[in-house]
């Protein structure tokens, strides 16, 4: 008999391979048919339903504030009311996390329509088909995106060419500065190149022992919304050649960037005693924020900060500005950096006709989502809204609006592993200025590396 | 050839069914909860696979990815080996130190033993959050204190040197689990060992060392086998932490640094989750996940071998 022998015989003499193998054979396949069962959650799902039909859909935001929640339902009541076949069920509070889990998973509790604040993810998502093209329902619909939405937000909505979100208004990065403070220290304007933005940083500045009365701008990377990222598009930044490999050594924007940061970082006191002033900054969603306080004098951020520091009592009177561009560039100024929530169909549902109507209504009807950014104070995402003469007329939020509608306004390009590109290069950030890493072309070309082999093993 | 009796043989097939009916909870738990999803990490963790879409042989990449190319793997290694060995020897020792206290003190032992036991009962992110206020080098009152002393201050959560000292703290703070269980293997310790040493002439000392420790030396061993496996798979506190400390507490979908400050609180566990959360690289997530299994197997196997010398020698 071939094989082992131990295998080959039992204690009673009977031979007993065949049945082990059999068993161990059965085992394996049993195993490997669970195992590529549990990977096979969502499906590329097909727009087969009648969106006429009598219908429940599920879908999961992320909002949680009660004005915000209130908002989103009274939207979801007036396309139930347009819609008298469809019902909303609504879940609140949804993180990205879950958001995941439930498109990875699918199943019969799985969300129809999804929306999300992480628009980073977007890449991952159309990559991997979590969430339908869209492509073919804007065709439906006779909807022409190019002509309904802002450029930049079309950009960070669709991935290498699949479109499998849809913007669900946006938000807008600009320059929030304490007027009064401007007026105690002679400054007219808010500056419009970042040598003007230095100057006015440093006339705004007042040391107390080694520390500060008042800072003009906290530059350090863990400043309040100080990031690559929002400094990336007042500087052009690409991040990536046409072929998609990492090519932030060779861009002199990136380098620029990185250079105006650590400068200005030595100018207004050396990165030490910027984060101890840091430490004692409040909480960046609180009433404390430092720029409420008028711990700093300038503070990039968002069209909420505004609202944010009137209601938290901010004594002084608030003046906003798009972001300063580099010298030179004068031309572009107004732009700035763009973000915002999307919201798509997930590929698993078995509703995507309906699921469709829903996206539709919240993202193209101009009612709709007018009045959701006035209810939360967001950039409207179409440009029939941003238009429109019911949108929120207070002149700083105009200015956000504004800078969403710049044409040189743009969002960080998507990538299949999220963040993680940025992130390196935040990490760079945090090197250089420290001065941990000395040399800004070797960090920018290992930042580079790391990038590559990032999106190797994720692509 | 023995042969076998066809009534036995009925006996012997009805007594190992009824074994399998009662060790079936256990196998079924067992399989569920422990065999499969092992044995799924371990088929991952040669497949590239994003959670999305199906996953494709990748053969040895995600290993070489997570040991070569992955940046946070070995800061995040050498942090939490530094914990398993500095917070948990601490915390035992702590813990011993402070089940002693409450054993021997006399004065309204309830409300000590309450008062150690307490923080433990602290949820893990509010406890760390109210640590990282306390422990804020600009506004927190610890500082303030120390600066009264004229003591150096650090700066605890956002200095790398300082930051694994200050979850030391935050755990040795939370020690009431210990302290429990440490308070009633001293409480169980026989009185007449302690009078019979004495007797012979023993010291405080030397009644420690030959009357209390062998008896509690395998709570010790247990102890420092939780401790480590707990510490292996330290996740909350210094996420929050981190998270916390650097400014970025809100904002959903805000990009986060992993391991503020310089990636000094980064732990095993946080990586699984970077890797296979938010890098949608579920393969090298299951590599670091087999890793710190293996870890803990290797800890455990060695401690309890030790450790079964150490009882031995101490009975």
């Amino acid at each position: 008999m071939p094989g082992h022998p131990r295998a080959a015989r039992s204690r009673s003499g009977r031979t007993r391979r065949a049945p082990y193998a059999r068993t161990a054979a059965l085992a394996a396949v049993t195993a490997v048919c669970l195992l590529a069962g549990a990977c096979t959650g969502s499906s590329g799902g097909g727009a087969q339903d009648d969106p006429d039909a009598e219908t429940t859909l599920t879908f999961w935001h992320g909002w949680s504030a009660p004005s915000e929640v209130e908002a989103i339902d009274a939207n979801i009541e007036a396309f139930e009311e347009k819609h008298p076949n469809i019902t909303v069920k609504t879940v609140k509070n949804v993180s990205d996390d879950k958001l995941n889990q439930a498109l990875r998973a699918g199943g019969g509790d799985s969300p129809d329509v999804v929306s999300s604040f992480a628009t980073d993810n977007v890449g991952r998502f159309c990559a991997a088909n979590a969430l339908a093209d869209l492509k073919p329902f804007l065709a439906k619909s006779g909807i022409d995106p190019a002509k309904t939405f802002p450029k930049p937000m079309l950009d960070y909505t669709q991935y290498e060419g699949k479109r499998c979100t849809l913007p669900l208004l946006g938000d807008a990065y600009g320059l929030y500065y304490n007027k009064d403070a401007f007026a105690k220290a002679g400054i007219e304007a808010p500056p419009k190149t970042f040598s003007e933005f230095d100057e006015v940083a440093k006339k705004l500045t007042k040391e107390k022992g080694d520390s500060y009365s008042q800072l003009g701008f906290m530059p350090n990377y863990h400043g309040y919304e100080s990031t690559v990222e929002h400094f990336g598009a007042q500087f052009g930044v690409d991040y990536f050649d046409a072929d998609g490999r990492a090519a932030n050594a060779s861009d002199p924007g990136m380098k620029a960037l990185f250079t105006w940061q650590r400068e200005l970082v030595d100018a207004l006191g050396g990165f030490e005693k910027l984060e101890r002033h840091r430490s004692t900054f409040g909480d960046e969603w609180g009433a404390k924020h430092p720029f409420h306080t008028g711990q700093v004098a300038m503070q990039l951020d968002g069209e909420w900060r505004g609202k944010m520091a009137k209601e938290a009592g901010a004594d002084f009177e608030i003046g906003t500005a798009p972001l300063p561009v580099p010298d030179g560039q004068e031309d572009s100024y107004g732009k700035g950096y763009l973000s915002g929530t999307v919201v798509g169909v997930a590929s698993s549902s078995p509703r995507q006709n309906a699921a469709w109507e829903l996206v539709r209504f919240l993202t193209t009807d101009t009612n709709a989502v007018v009045d959701f950014a006035n209810a939360i104070h967001n950039v409207p995402s179409t440009l029939a809204a941003m238009k429109s003469p019911r949108l929120n007329e207070d002149p700083d939020y105009r200015t956000f609006v504004k800078i969403a509608q710049h044409p040189g306004s743009r969002h960080a390009p998507g990538s299949v592993n999220g963040a993680a590109y940025l992130l390196t290069l935040q990490d760079l950030g945090y090197a250089y200025e420290s001065g941990r890493e000395k040399s800004l072309d070797a960090g920018l070309r290992k930042a580079d590396r790391q990038i590559d082999k990032d999106l190797a093993q994720a692509g | 050839m023995t042969t076998i009796h066809p009534g036995l043989k009925a006996r012997r097939r009805r007594s190992a069914l009824r074994t399998a009916a009662f060790l079936s909870p256990w196998l079924l738990g067992f399989s569920v909860f422990f065999a499969y999803p092992l044995l799924a990490t371990l088929y991952f963790s040669f497949m590239k696979y994003d959670g999305f879409t199906a996953p494709v042989w990748n053969g040895l990449a995600n290993w070489s990815y997570v040991f070569q190319d992955y940046p946070f793997f070995w800061p995040a290694l050498r942090n939490t080996l530094w914990l398993v060995v500095v917070m948990v020897s601490l915390r035992v020792v702590f813990g011993l130190g402070v089940g002693l206290l409450v054993t021997r003190v006399r004065t309204a032992p309830g409300l000590f033993r309450t008062f150690f036991y307490l923080p433990y009962l602290a949820p893990p992110v509010a406890a760390t959050m109210a640590f990282v206020f306390l422990l804020n080098p600009g506004t927190g009152p610890a500082n303030t204190v120390l600066d009264l002393f004229g003591m150096p201050q650090p700066g605890w959560f956002k200095d790398a040197d300082w930051s694994k000292p200050a979850l030391t703290l935050l755990a040795l703070w939370g020690i009431g689990d210990l302290m429990i269980i440490f308070m009633a293997a001293l409480l169980d310790v026989p009185r007449d060992q302690y009078e019979a040493a004495e007797l012979d002439g023993a010291g405080p000392f030397a009644r420690f060392r030959y009357v209390t420790l062998p008896n509690i030396s395998p709570i010790l061993l247990f102890a420092v086998v939780t401790g480590v496996i707990e510490t292996m798979q330290f996740y909350t506190q210094p996420l929050v932490a981190g998270k916390v400390a650097s400014g970025v507490i809100g904002g959903s979908g805000q990009q986060f640094e992993p391991g503020y400050p310089d990636q000094s609180t980064l732990t095993v566990p946080q990586i699984v989750y970077n890797l296979g959360f938010q890098r949608f690289d579920t393969g090298s997530a299951c590599v670091v996940a087999l890793v710190l299994f293996a870890l803990c197997m290797a800890f455990t196997a060695v401690l309890m071998r030790r450790g079964s010398g150490f009882l031995s020698a101490e009975d």
